[in-house]
């Protein structure tokens, strides 16, 4: 697959600005508010694991992201461009730009894997000769390249988030949000993902925000790398990676960022809630 | 506070206030009428879609035939029995005054402005009002309609505008082959329960017929070709509460839809008795 970095540089901003930025962003429903000023920043290539229990708002965060929510207050700028005030036909061509692995796949039920992969260079209009290879090469990167007939509902739930992330991939885009794509998953499986997720990261250099509330798929993001030469996963004992490809831990509570910083200071935390999280 | 969840909890917490009923009728006036509005909204999208690109042509043809091909079966067997029945109520009154050959007369005007749109149409409504709602409601729920978005999709350009679309082109024309297929069953039910001649019967079913009434019953099958598709559409896009909330939102598509067609065809029948006095 050709995503090459002159390309992902090409869509990102210039150096020095963060690709994803929210600023005091609040939002609520009728039972409450739910983030109750988020302010933080990912820069370029860096990947932010946002940490918290069930209902803390991760999922909302991710989805503001993306403009498929707006907040009450605020603003959220994506790729240098404030989205918090855009119209949905602006956010429509925004969105292109970023991939969203939902955290139960959200596949396309009535369409094939393939079909699924391919759904949009199909709404661009894609010639169908270039479609077909660039799906099989996603499907490779993901390693389901046989499954391109099958429906979503004949794959296990680790495969239908693999295709998840090949779906996502399709377009290159230069900014990945990750779901919860190990949640509900075994351990065997997860480290596939999480694997995949740093392939993508060491490979293309992509942007994430990933949520979680599994420490371990962070520190997985914190402590490994991929190795394009040999194609392997390696414990990143050089810290080459972590200067490049940083990873920082958000952890959410209460609607709040309750503790910002690199895995190693979370993981000399001596405060007692985030001790939870290392038990 | 209870150390454990086995724990009974001291009772020091008061009892939320029960509303009162000016605030409970306020409310429900409310949100009422935000549902009116976000219903009004996205109908009115469905159509300004036509106007401008992309148009999905292919999602249209395949509503096409889900909506038209697959509605076949039931217009056509109900079509044939009702115009049957027409005719053994009917006939029966009017061989008291020796009149039976006035039966074609009346099952055709019936049919044509009156019992072919509505029954087609509560027909149709029935089996895709509640389709399109539970389809949409379960695409909804499984976050398949974000996803479509989160990847540049206006969900109601490719999911509302096609189901809206391929119901106003479909509609009327199983509501033309209801209304045959009734005078058919007319036909045959009038010749071996009448003893009516069938080409006495089919020439005075033809003649009795205007154009003010074809178009009477070709309007009113176009209003409620988009009445049930957009009901559908707007109630399988609002589910709330999983699963559970997609059969509630079948059920409300299917109810929603024929009650506001019966409503609109009270006033679609005041209005073309009026334009057809006027203009033809």
């Amino acid at each position: 697959m050709d995503l090459s970095p002159s390309f992902l540089t090409s869509t990102l901003p210039a150096s020095g600005q963060p690709a994803i930025e929210f600023s005091n962003v609040r939002l609520g429903f009728e039972e409450g508010e739910i983030l109750r000023g988020i302010t933080f920043s990912a820069q370029e290539r860096e990947t932010v694991i946002l940490l918290g229990e069930t209902g803390t708002g991760k999922t909302l965060l991710l989805k503001l992201a993306a403009g498929l929510l707006r907040p009450d207050s605020g603003s959220i700028r994506i790729l240098d461009k404030d989205i918090s005030s855009t119209s949905e036909r602006e956010l429509l061509e925004m969105r292109r730009q970023i991939g969203f692995v939902f955290q139960e796949g959200a596949l396309f039920d009535s369409l094939t894997v393939g079909e699924n992969v391919a759904y949009r260079l199909h709404e661009d209009a894609v010639n169908e000769e270039e479609i077909e290879p660039r799906v099989r090469e996603v499907l490779r990167f993901v390693e389901l390249e046989h499954t391109s007939d099958m429906l979503p509902s004949e794959l296990s739930g680790g495969m239908r988030r693999r295709v998840s992330i090949a779906r996502a991939l399709i377009t290159r885009p230069p900014i990945v949000l990750y779901d919860s794509p190990t949640a509900g998953l075994d351990p065997i499986t997860s480290q596939t993902i999480i694997s995949l997720i740093l392939r993508l990261r060491d490979t293309y250099g992509v942007t994430a925000l990933l949520a979680t509330h599994r420490l371990q798929d962070g520190f997985g993001m914190a402590n490994f790398r991929f190795d394009p030469q040999t194609k392997k996963v390696l414990r990143d004992s050089t810290s080459v990676v972590s200067s490049a490809a940083p990873t920082r831990f958000l952890v959410l509570h209460e609607g709040k960022i309750y503790f910002e910083g690199t895995p190693e200071e979370l993981m000399h935390s001596q405060d007692p809630y985030l001790k939870r999280f290392l038990i | 506070m209870a150390d454990t969840p086995l724990q009974a909890a001291p009772q020091q917490a008061r009892a939320p206030e029960a509303p009162s009923v000016p605030q409970v009728l306020e409310d429900l006036a409310k949100s009422s009428i935000l549902k009116v509005q976000d219903y009004s909204r996205l109908s009115f999208r469905a159509l300004t879609n036509l106007a401008t690109g992309p148009r999905y042509v292919q999602d249209t043809l395949q509503q096409m035939d889900d909506i038209g091909v697959g509605s076949l079966p039931i217009v056509l067997l109900s079509g044939f029995f009702i115009g049957a029945v027409m005719v053994l109520q009917t006939g029966s009154q009017f061989e008291r005054f020796g009149q039976a050959s006035l039966t074609g007369d009346i099952v055709s005007l019936a049919l044509v402005r009156e019992l072919g749109p509505t029954i087609t149409g509560l027909l149709v409504a029935g089996r895709c009002s509640s389709g399109i709602a539970s389809e949409l409601g379960s695409m909804l729920v499984t976050e398949q309609v974000d996803a479509m978005r989160a990847m540049g999709t206006d969900p109601s350009r490719k999911l509302v505008t096609p189901r809206v679309l391929a119901t106003l082109l479909t509609l009327p024309l199983l509501t033309t082959i209801s209304v045959f297929i009734g005078l058919i069953g007319g036909m045959v039910a009038s010749v071996f329960s009448l003893r009516i001649n069938a080409t006495t019967f089919w020439e005075r079913a033809i003649k009795i017929l205007q154009f003010s009434d074809i178009m009477q019953g070709f309007s009113k099958t176009v209003v409620f070709a988009f009445i049930l598709a957009t009901v559908g559409c707007y109630q399988g896009l609002n589910v709330k509460g999983g699963t559970q909330g997609v059969g509630r939102a079948t059920t409300q598509a299917v109810v929603v839809s024929s009650v506001l067609i019966i409503v609109a065809d009270t006033f679609l029948t005041r209005l073309t008795l009026w334009l057809a006095d006027k203009f033809f």
